[in-house]
């Protein structure tokens, strides 16, 4: 058999330790592979740019929590001046221009939720008022619109208050009542919820989407099998996740940011009191956070099916139950615990509330910040080991 | 024989994008024969015969097939109960948690089979093709010759009269592979009135066909019988004639394998060494005790049946799988799962393609150089020279997902080879590939074997390959059954070839008896029973209940996903139920009182009394109450400026400053009114002290009575739990019902619904189905904990809220199924529907600000989607007692809105792929 005169040799790689350096590079490399694929996939991108930009607007605008634009009948029972000037002082923005109906309505008006508030007065009114009778006004709320109900009452109140006031002062009585009460609304003066809910619609996205980015991005790399390439290279898991919250992390950092200039500020007309370059490390750290939990609930389901149904209660979770969409306060004691304990949001909420309205300062916002750094530590090492355990098939 | 062609192509061009599939085909292909398609990938055998079976839709030219033009919609449905397909892909088409009963059941079903006839003809399918020993099996637990086998089953349920086979036999064993041609031909002796069409990648399977049709570069080169095409080339097998019918250009590129022969290294430690390797999962054993030395610089043939544990060995050789028991050595040197050095000496290739498809060539090349740390300088001359040697320089922009098979492979040896490692574990790596692709990658792995030295461990199921390797072991149910140079052990079984010899030991360890061989039907064979062709209805209940029933054991057999649907909406009703609530207890409160004199301790003294309000310290100084504020500690400052008692006590109206944190504006909002409320009434007490001997039916403003309707404690429970019925009703059912149509695009299985009679209507609806019925449980268990443990009332009437709440989660379910037909990804879908309903069903459907509150986009997109009208339903029903003389415009908007998320849906899902 003829042969060739020396046989090939083939050198093997160097053995040497991996340093720090190494690992750092590997994630790097990784976090550029992964925002190349991200950007390779139009239809997320331009989700992400919806959700961040129309989204937060119409939520903003369209959709306000605030008493405004309510719904009032008048039952004029009186037909006195007193009566017609209560009617009258009903005025935008408050109050959409009172509709005068019969007693007899009341009822199917506001069984159809056409009215939310239903003022009775009642005959000789204004008579009782002058002869100082003991005469009443009667307030209807729609008690189902819960957000609504508590503060157009209040509203309806003071007006008709204000009305007979100064129906009683022109008669040259003493005022009803002795103490002029000046009330302020710091960080908000006109107490506009476009602006509270703006932000709150930025913090929500940026939850949802990192979330869902990350963890669609590790069930898919297992349903392609591409996370089984990246590990016979010499590439650890840690790297893998770390870059893939990194990257993902990154991309809605900036979309956020982009949105809280440009949507939230410019366009809403919020303003913003304090340091934006707090704000941003804040984010950026929630980000994270978040991050490592869209990891783990990808490590927890293996189908895109399973994620979801498993991703949309813990977002919704963390959207409503985070003090953003209602107070914290008003959630039972224990449930108040439970939710600052297992979930990063509300202590990011706080934070951007200090830092965006308070213009809150580090010294401030060192509690949540804290929090969130514990709570994202716990969530990595747990995403972590899950990981491992799913990737080696264990 | 003048019988008119079974299908034929007049003037057919087919593109993708810019890229040309087939070019101006025109061909008549006989009837009541095999027919065979061969050609190199990506030369539009797929195309063709998807034209033909009609699952894609025509471009240009006419595509006639049984004698109909099916560019017409009645002639398409009219043909679709006669053709059957199946795809290419092992097992795409079957659905991988169904039984392999269950599998053939649901295309019984599509035909509109009886459950007599069903039953008779899956046994006869399954005795055939010896699968009925596994007839509880799922489906994605068989080999994948078995799945082939079975796809083949779900094809012949209906008895057709054109069989369409795309590459039915890549990535099966040679027995299976035997198997399957066998049973092909017993189907054909019964029914010779059946045409088949096949594409393939084995030549020596085409060879058996009666018919040959060779294409190339989407044109259709040479027809003929074998016996034609052997005469025009002059060759003697179709190996060489194919290459000859290759246009010039092509063809020099080809050259003869040549193995070299392989002189033995020095070092005598073995390059790999496995030693009693075992792996189990659970209780099946995968691997048992496989050992084998393999020296440094060999081309090591591993060869094996389907599913035999090839795959697994090799991923514990290159440390991914960690071994049960057992030791496997690379040089030496045992391999960790954690041992980052001993993989840089070892190249992997997986069986299915790996890399990034959204990345680049190039990009995909760079990444791995990077990973693998290769100095920086470096780099792009090793990648040049990666692309020159594999061909890849005219696709090196181009993303591998829009790549044919045999680049991909490529460009994953280029991967594997990148680091110059000097062991390969390639897995599969010529499945599915061409001849002329696969004759150049063997002779670039002979080159790395016998110039560089490198240690190949291999498996393939093409006999002529495992020829070439200088050892080969034959594996069976993880267990080593022979090791050996390839002619020895032909040599050693007395066989004729290294196909017989394979085939033998496989058949012997598996005890399959080879002795009864299946003969071809002769041609011109009567029919056995001529059956008058079925023409399927326009509409079919029991088609819509096969899918509604397969969807539903799909679900039901994943209990993961079921109990997060079922468990989910009851965790966050206990959540929500108890935490979204607006009535606001404890506001943190504090006093900076610069009076200091009786009347001003009275007034704070107003604010503890409350529920409302927690007193903290008080505040005495300007700044503290800024910082305090900015904290956000404190919500509310009282200031009572100095000579508050005196200017009280002397009528002068005293103003008292209050200041609320307006950062969250619903807070600020109530903290308002409540401050107002307690000045007020501590206003009015003092008025009360001065006035003593006033008159005690003056107006004052508690004489403003206030009526908490429907709600008269004005709970927020009251109203929140409704709610949640909404809000759960929607989000749930639509993430699931998201996935349902765009998975099957995924996984492949969409091919059913395009090849088979299923209409578009039934489809949607039978999927449908599932998905509202998991919602009525949700309901059931959301209503049973609203009055029993939230104890809500119920002051209307049921049966409103029923009819409203099934048309209501047929309208969510709705929702998600149209973003699923259109999204072209599981990931999309996912991530359109949360982004995409989350906000209407939160923020616009009256959950916190009332729908007649709504403005502008809000108002739009709100009246648009079904919550807006579903939760003044639930409310009205629930809290004011009004029924359907109330509410019946809601329920029609909510059905309105169902029919046109189901109409869209009909317009964006294609029955025909492009």
């Amino acid at each position: 058999m003829p042969s060739p005169a020396t046989p090939p040799s083939v050198k093997l790689a160097e053995v040497k330790a991996m340093t720090l350096r190494d690992h750092v590079a590997n994630i790097l490399r990784l976090v550029v592979k992964e925002l190349r694929s991200i950007r390779a996939d139009p239809t997320m991108l331009i989700l992400v740019a919806y959700a961040f930009s129309i989204s937060v607007n119409t939520v903003a605008t369209g959709a306000v929590t605030e008493a405004t634009n309510l719904s009032v009948g008048v039952v004029d029972e009186d037909g006195s001046e007193l009566s017609r000037q209560i009617a009258a002082s009903l005025q935008p923005p408050t109050f959409q221009p009172a509709m005068h109906i019969a007693a007899g309505d009341i009822d199917s008006k506001m069984d159809k939720g056409e009215l939310l508030l239903v003022v009775e007065i009642p005959p000789n009114f204004q008579a009782n008022v002058i002869a100082e009778r003991k005469t009443e006004v009667q307030i209807n709320v729609d008690a189902t619109a819960v957000a609504q109900a508590g503060n157009g009452a209040n509203y309806l109140k003071t007006a008709i208050a204000n009305e007979v006031q100064s129906f009683i002062t022109q008669l040259g009585r003493p005022p009803v009542n002795p103490i002029n009460l000046v009330v302020r609304a710091r960080f908000n003066p006109n107490l506009k919820t476009a602006w509270f809910s703006a932000m709150t619609q930025v913090i929500n996205q940026i939850t949802l989407l990192t979330v869902i980015l990350t963890g669609a991005a590790l069930i898919r790399e297992r349903e392609q099998g591409t996370v089984e390439h990246l590990l016979v290279m010499p590439v650890v898991p840690a790297e893998i996740m770390l870059a893939k919250m990194l990257a993902n992390g990154l991309v809605i950092l900036v979309a956020a940011m982009l949105s809280l200039q440009f949507v939230v500020h410019v366009w809403i007309g919020a303003p913003i009191n304090g340091s934006i370059f707090l704000f941003l490390f804040g984010a950026a750290l929630y980000a994270l956070v978040v991050a490592a939990l869209g990891i783990l609930l990808g490590t927890l389901a293996t189908t895109m099916g399973q994620f979801g149904l498993l991703a949309m209660p813990v977002l919704m979770v963390t959207q409503l139950l985070s003090g953003s969409s209602t107070p914290m306060e008003s959630m039972p004691i224990w449930l108040q615990y439970t939710m600052r304990t297992i979930s990063p949001t509300p202590h990011f909420v706080s934070f951007a509330q200090a830092v965006l309205f308070r213009g809150a300062d580090v010294t401030l916002v060192w509690r949540p910040l804290l929090a969130m750094l514990i709570i994202g530590s716990v969530y990595f090492a747990f995403a972590m080991s899950r990981f491992r355990r799913v990737i080696f098939g264990g | 024989m003048t019988e008119p062609p079974i299908a034929r192509l007049e003037g057919v061009s087919h593109r993708y994008g810019a890229t040309v599939a087939l070019e101006n085909v025109t061909i008549d292909i006989p009837p009541k024969i095999m027919v065979g398609v061969i050609g190199p990938d990506g030369v539009g055998k797929s195309s063709m015969l998807g034209l033909i079976s009609g699952v894609r839709r025509i471009q240009n030219g006419k595509v006639i097939v049984f004698g109909e033009d099916l560019s017409r919609q009645g002639h398409l449905r009219s043909i679709r109960s006669r053709i059957a397909y199946m795809p290419q892909g092992l097992g795409r088409n079957l659905y991988p948690t169904l039984s392999v009963f269950e599998n053939i059941d649901f295309f019984g079903r599509l035909f509109g089979q009886g459950t007599a006839e069903r039953r008779a003809r899956i046994t006869e399918l399954l005795t055939a093709t010896a699968l009925d020993p596994f007839e509880d099996r799922p489906a994605g637990k068989l080999s994948g010759g078995m799945k082939q086998k079975l796809s083949l089953c779900c094809a012949l349920i209906n008895d057709p009269d054109l069989l369409i086979l795309d590459e039915p036999t890549t990535g099966v064993d040679p027995l299976s592979r035997g198997q399957f041609w066998d049973l092909i031909n017993t189907i054909r002796a019964r029914r010779p009135q059946m045409s088949v069409i096949v594409a393939t990648a084995y030549m020596d399977e085409a060879e058996r066909f009666d018919w040959l049709m060779a294409m190339d570069d989407g044109k259709v080169i040479a027809t003929g019988t074998l016996k034609e095409l052997l005469e025009q080339t002059g060759e003697s097998n179709l190996d060489d004639a194919f290459i000859a019918l290759m246009p010039e250009a092509k063809r020099s590129s080809h050259q003869k394998v040549v193995v070299r022969p392989r002189v033995a290294s020095p070092d005598e430690t073995p390059a790999i060494e496995a030693e009693g390797l075992t792996r189990k999962f659970g209780e099946f054993v995968a691997v048992d005790h496989v050992s084998f030395k393999i020296p440094r610089g060999e081309i090591f043939g591993f060869l094996g049946s389907n599913g035999c544990g090839k795959s697994t060995t090799m991923k514990m050789l290159v440390g991914f799988l960690p071994a049960t028991s057992g030791t496997c050595q690379l040089f030496g040197q045992p391999m960790g799962s954690d041992d980052m050095q001993a993989r840089r000496n070892v190249g992997y290739m997986t069986q299915a393609f790996s890399l990034y498809g959204e990345l680049t060539v190039r990009q995909n090349l760079e990444l791995h150089a990077q990973l693998y740390h290769l100095p920086p300088e470096k780099i792009a001359p090793r990648i040049a020279e990666l692309l020159a040697r594999y061909d890849l320089k005219t696709v090196v922009n181009s993303r591998p997902d829009s790549l044919p098979l045999g680049i991909k492979q490529r460009l994953q040896l280029a991967v594997a080879v990148l680091h110059e490692p000097a062991i390969l574990i390639l897995d599969e790596p010529t499945s599915g590939v061409d001849p002329i692709a696969r004759d150049a990658f063997w002779r670039t792995l002979i080159d790395l074997s016998r110039d560089d030295g490198v240690t190949i461990f291999i498996t393939t199921h093409f006999m002529n390959e495992a020829e070439r390797c200088d050892r080969i072991s034959l594996m069976h149910a993880g267990k080593v059954l022979a090791v050996g140079a390839p002619h020895d052990l032909v040599h050693e079984r007395g066989s004729d070839s290294i196909e017989d010899t394979f085939v033998g030991y496989l058949a012997d360890a598996a005890g399959i008896d080879r002795s009864k061989q299946v003969e071809p039907p002769k041609p011109g064979a009567e029919p056995a029973t001529a059956e008058p062709a079925r023409v399927p209805r326009r509409f079919n209940v029991g088609r819509l209940w096969a899918y509604a029933r397969r969807e539903t054991v799909e679900l039901l057999r994943d209990p993961i996903r079921i109990s997060f649907a079922i468990f989910g909406p009851i965790l966050l009703m206990l959540a929500f139920g108890y935490g979204i609530s607006f009535d606001i207890e404890n506001l943190q409160m504090a006093a900076f009182d610069q009076d200091n004199t009786p009347q001003s301790r009275e007034l704070i003294d107003g604010f503890s009394g409350s529920r409302y309000f927690f007193v903290q310290p008080s505040i005495t100084s300007a700044a503290q109450a800024d910082r305090r504020l900015r904290s956000g500690n404190t919500q509310i400052v009282v200031e009572v400026p100095a000579g508050f008692g005196r200017d009280l006590l002397n009528g002068a109206r005293p103003e008292v400053d209050a200041t609320v944190d307006g950062a969250m504006t619903f807070r600020g909002e109530t903290a308002r009114n409540y401050v107002t409320g307690v000045v007020r009434k501590q206003g009015e007490d003092f008025q009360q002290q001065l006035k003593r001997a006033g008159s005690p039916n003056s107006w004052t403003d508690s004489d403003i009575q206030v009526r908490f309707r429907y709600n008269q404690a004005f709970l927020s429970v009251n109203a929140m739990v409704p709610s949640v019925f909404m809000l759960m009703l929607c989000l749930i059912p639509a993430i699931m019902s998201a996935i349902a149509v765009v998975r099957e695009k995924e996984t492949g299985s969409i091919a059913n619904f395009r090849s088979t009679p299923i209409t578009k209507f039934e489809y949607l609806l039978g999927k449908l189905i599932p998905y509202v019925g998991v919602a009525m449980v949700n309901f059931v268990f959301l209503f049973i904990m609203a009055i029993f443990l939230f104890g809500v009332p119920l002051k209307g009437p049921f049966l409103t809220l029923l009819i409203a709440t099934i048309i209501y989660v047929v309208s969510t379910t709705g929702f998600g199924q149209l973003i699923s037909s259109f999204t072209r990804t599981q990931v999309a879908a996912v991530f359109a529907t949360a982004i995409l309903s989350i906000v209407p069903a939160v923020n616009f459907s009256g959950l916190f600000a009332p729908v007649s509150s709504l403005s502008g986009g809000a108002k739009i997109i709100g009246l648009t989607f079904p919550s807006a009208w579903y939760q003044p339903v639930t409310v009205g029903v629930f809290a004011k007692a009004l029924g359907m003389p109330e509410l019946w415009r809601n329920v029609v908007a909510i059905a309105a809105i169902a029919a046109g998320y189901f109409i869209l849906s009909l317009i964006f899902l294609r029955k025909q792929e492009a």
